[in-house]
């Protein structure tokens, strides 16, 4: 149980006897490493990559390190942050035009997801700003294309203005515009057909349509598992067009989404809408903080991270290392330890968090119930025994009347007495230790053996 | 001769690369990946050209671990023969592409008809790679060779997919097998293999829909589809195509992994291979998961397909070098 949290207190320990406080160009050098790896395997531009680690190596270099937090922890908690600055803070809404019916142009490559998208902004602008849309089936190069945005439009109920597949573009969003002001509608959305970016003819068609239609969104549909070409794509249709924003596609997929990065830095457009599922009602508003952490893939340490900070209060911390590494460590203060964990969120939460902690908040061994049990036991042995675990070690009288108290069994009992005195010879031994056999001895612990990262090296974790 | 120029010996090679490089033809111009520029502007081997040629391969989509395999080897090899110049890694990195690819085997990437009776050929692949026009355009291929042919609409789930491959039956005058939307797309299959083996077709083309490969119950459904198959013919489709965008990056060897253990891949189709992204992925998926590429979509044309041909690609990879090369 209790373990988990252990590791946190051998990490601080480690930095303690280093006695670290600012970060080194070793550290941040080793980290970014790391750092450049995951962004690069998440599919960032390589030049964005190499861009964004230097800057913030910049930035990095001399920043204290936080208490609670290895170097290595805190390169990560700086390069996170300057992501979501990068990503922008917020996310930014669809403009509206004043007085007039709005226009939003969808554009992008073929398959990316252009006629889906469609229906679904439509839909999803109808419920959050009472709009009444208006699609125009402007693909008439694919087969079924107009079929497809045609049926789209009956599933949400909303109107699609075609034309076949005989007229031009141009004609078919022009008579589309007229149609939508003697319709009364405020929001037209056209549908383009997809089309590479280096195909003049095609990229000119778009530019007539933007023309005639003025529209005050030009939205790049951009396919989430798009690669290193998500530059050459944004940037084409960006200074062919001027986009306005960024709609990416199929972000239930398991990609890590780079590609969002690599827009981002290259055109400077937002990202403004995220479509999450096969559903014709799974859009949402995109959210840039959760893409940077997914990009950088280190989400379960930087949820970690955060959790750290905010909820553990470093003095009550750090009184309770000093009592560890004493070797007087008691119930009570298992208690305590136990409390603060539990403030950071429910147990197996935190558990799934630490890396390869998953595996164990499966198990059956250790629970959030766990954790209620273990408390009661302690609230049922007198305040002298709790400060003195000896009392319950020596009477078996003692350990029935605990079991009895708290409803558990004494097999129980006496596995909590054992923990905790494993707990306060590890302590024990951990204080008269050196920083290198500590480091050997993380990777020995008991149960967090199977947790190999924390504390072992001076990165703190490997991805 | 190395088989950097054993690759242009030939005017009919040339004559064949040709239209892979034309996606290339866009890219190069100011592009950072430019092979030649990299090798010419390096005064020795050294780290520096290392970082340079790992750019050169991350750009393409090859993954960092791929790349990075790659360039220890080419490390070794420079030790090995002691090259100093720059210069003189060109038909290293060619050579070690080859092999990268071929990986001492020989490739065979002709659709494995069956030797009497049925051919099934099952294409699967997340949303929006192209599956239904790479089936369109296979399909002429096979017509152009004197196969009868006949396309099921398994996809059931897009809307506008069944009519988008009616259409294309239309086009090539070859049946379509298909159901309405929302019907059990492996009641559809089970209905064409009948068909196709009561009027005595040649090959049956069966699209599926796109699906995100960490989606269960759609990897279910597959795996559905491909028992369908398995008891209707008695065999397992004969081959088995996984649709890829060239755009895609490291998402794509997932899609490989998962897809393979629903229903064993065959070969890669690589779609959109002529706008500039090179694909590299399916590099990384050879070189991580053996599976071999089979066919190339390179353009909107029905005939703009081929089957693949790891000198015409690797050639695409690196037109301008060898261009200006030949043209000294």
């Amino acid at each position: 149980m209790a373990f988990e949290n252990l590791t946190k207190r051998l990490q601080m320990a480690l930095r303690r006897l280093t006695g670290k406080t600012r970060l080194t160009e070793t550290d941040i050098e080793e980290m970014m490493k790391e750092v450049r790896l995951s962004l690069l395997e998440a599919d960032v531009n390589y030049q964005v990559v190499k861009d964004f680690t230097a800057e913030v190596k910049e930035l990095a270099l001399g920043e204290k390190i936080m208490k609670g937090l290895n170097p290595g922890e805190q390169v990560v908690k700086i390069v996170n942050e300057e992501l979501i600055k990068l990503m922008g803070t917020d996310a930014e809404p669809i403009r509206f035009a004043e007085g007039k019916k709005t226009v939003i142009m969808m554009v992008g490559l073929q398959g990316a997801g252009k006629t889906t998208t469609a229906g679904k902004l439509g839909w999803y602008l109808r419920k959050t700003n009472a709009k009444k849309p208006l699609l125009i089936a402007a693909d008439i190069y694919r087969p079924a294309a107009v079929d497809q945005l045609v049926t789209v439009g009956q599933k949400l109920d909303l109107p699609v203005f075609q034309m076949g597949i005989s007229e031009k573009p141009q004609t078919i969003v022009a008579k589309g515009l007229k149609y939508a002001d003697e319709g009364g509608f405020d929001l037209v959305i056209v549908d383009t057909a997809g089309r590479l970016h280096i195909n003049e003819v095609l990229m000119d068609e778009l530019l007539d349509i933007k023309k005639l239609s003025s529209p005050q969104e030009i939205l790049l549909t951009v396919d989430a598992m798009t690669g290193q070409d998500a530059v050459n794509v944004s940037v084409a249709f960006h200074q062919a067009l001027g986009l306005t924003g960024c709609i990416l596609t199929k972000l239930d997929g398991d990609t890590r989404g780079g590609a969002a990065l690599s827009i981002r830095k290259m055109t400077g457009i937002p990202i403004k809408l995220a479509g999450t599922g096969e559903k014709l009602t799974e859009i949402e508003v995109f959210h840039p903080e959760r893409m940077a952490s997914r990009i950088l893939g280190m989400g379960d340490i930087l949820s970690l991270i955060e959790k750290a900070t905010e909820e553990i209060d470093e003095t009550e911390a750090m009184s309770m290392m000093e009592k560890m590494m004493s070797g007087h460590f008691n119930f009570n203060d298992l208690l305590k330890q136990m409390k603060m964990v539990k403030r950071m969120g429910a147990f197996s939460g935190i558990l799934k968090l630490l890396p390869g902690g998953s595996a164990l908040a499966n198990s059956d061994k250790i629970d959030d119930k766990q954790l209620v049990f273990v408390e009661a036991m302690i609230q049922s042995m007198t305040p002298e025994e709790r400060k003195n675990p000896e009392l319950l070690e020596r009477s078996s009288s003692r350990r029935n009347r605990v079991a009895e108290g708290s409803g558990r069994s004494t097999t129980e009992v006496n596995r909590l007495i054992g923990m905790l005195d494993k707990q306060r010879q590890m302590m024990k031994r951990m204080a008269g230790m050196s920083p290198e056999s500590l480091e050997r001895m993380a990777g020995n612990l008991p149960r967090i053996d199977q947790n190999p990262t924390p504390g072992k090296g001076k990165g703190g974790f490997k991805l | 001769m190395g088989l950097f120029a054993k690759l242009f010996a030939g005017k009919e090679r040339k004559a064949k690369a040709q239209k892979f490089k034309i996606g290339m033809e866009k890219t190069r111009k100011g592009s950072l990946s430019s092979l030649r520029q990299v090798l010419l502007s390096a005064n020795r081997i050294d780290e520096g050209l290392y970082d340079k040629l790992e750019e050169i391969f991350v750009t393409a989509d090859i993954g960092l671990d791929t790349a990075v395999q790659f360039l220890s080897e080419l490390r070794k090899e420079v030790k090995r023969q002691n090259l100093e110049k720059p210069m003189d890694l060109q038909n290293l990195i060619v050579d070690k592409l080859f092999d990268l690819y071929l990986k001492g085997q020989i490739v065979d990437t002709r659709i494995p008809f069956a030797s009497e009776g049925l051919t099934v050929l099952l294409f699967v692949g997340v949303n929006g790679t192209g599956k239904t026009t790479s089936i369109a355009k296979i399909a002429h291929f096979l017509q152009t060779q004197g196969k009868r042919v006949m396309l099921a609409a398994g996809d059931t789930f897009r809307a506008g997919a069944i009519e988008q491959l009616r259409i294309w039956g239309g086009r090539l005058d070859c049946p379509v097998i298909a159901k309405s939307e929302g019907a059990d797309p492996s009641s559809v299959i089970f209905e064409a293999i009948r068909e196709a083996k009561k009027t005595q077709v040649d090959v049956l083309l069966c699209d599926t829909a796109g699906r995100l490969q960490n989606k269960v119950n759609l990897m279910k459904e597959l795996d559905k589809i491909h028992r369908t198959i398995v008891r209707e013919t008695g065999t397992p489709p004969s081959a088995t195509y996984l649709v890829i965008d060239a755009t895609t990056g490291q998402n794509g060897l997932s899609q490989a992994k998962v897809f393979s253990e629903v229903t064993p891949i065959t070969g890669i189709v690589l779609t959109k291979l002529d706008g500039t992204a090179k694909g590299g992925i399916v590099l990384a998926i050879r070189n991580e998961l053996g599976i071999p590429i089979s066919f190339v979509g390179l353009g909107e044309k029905i005939t703009d397909l081929s089957p693949f041909d790891i000198e015409d690609y690797i050639y695409g990879l690196f037109a301008d070098f060898f261009e200006t090369e030949e043209s000294r």
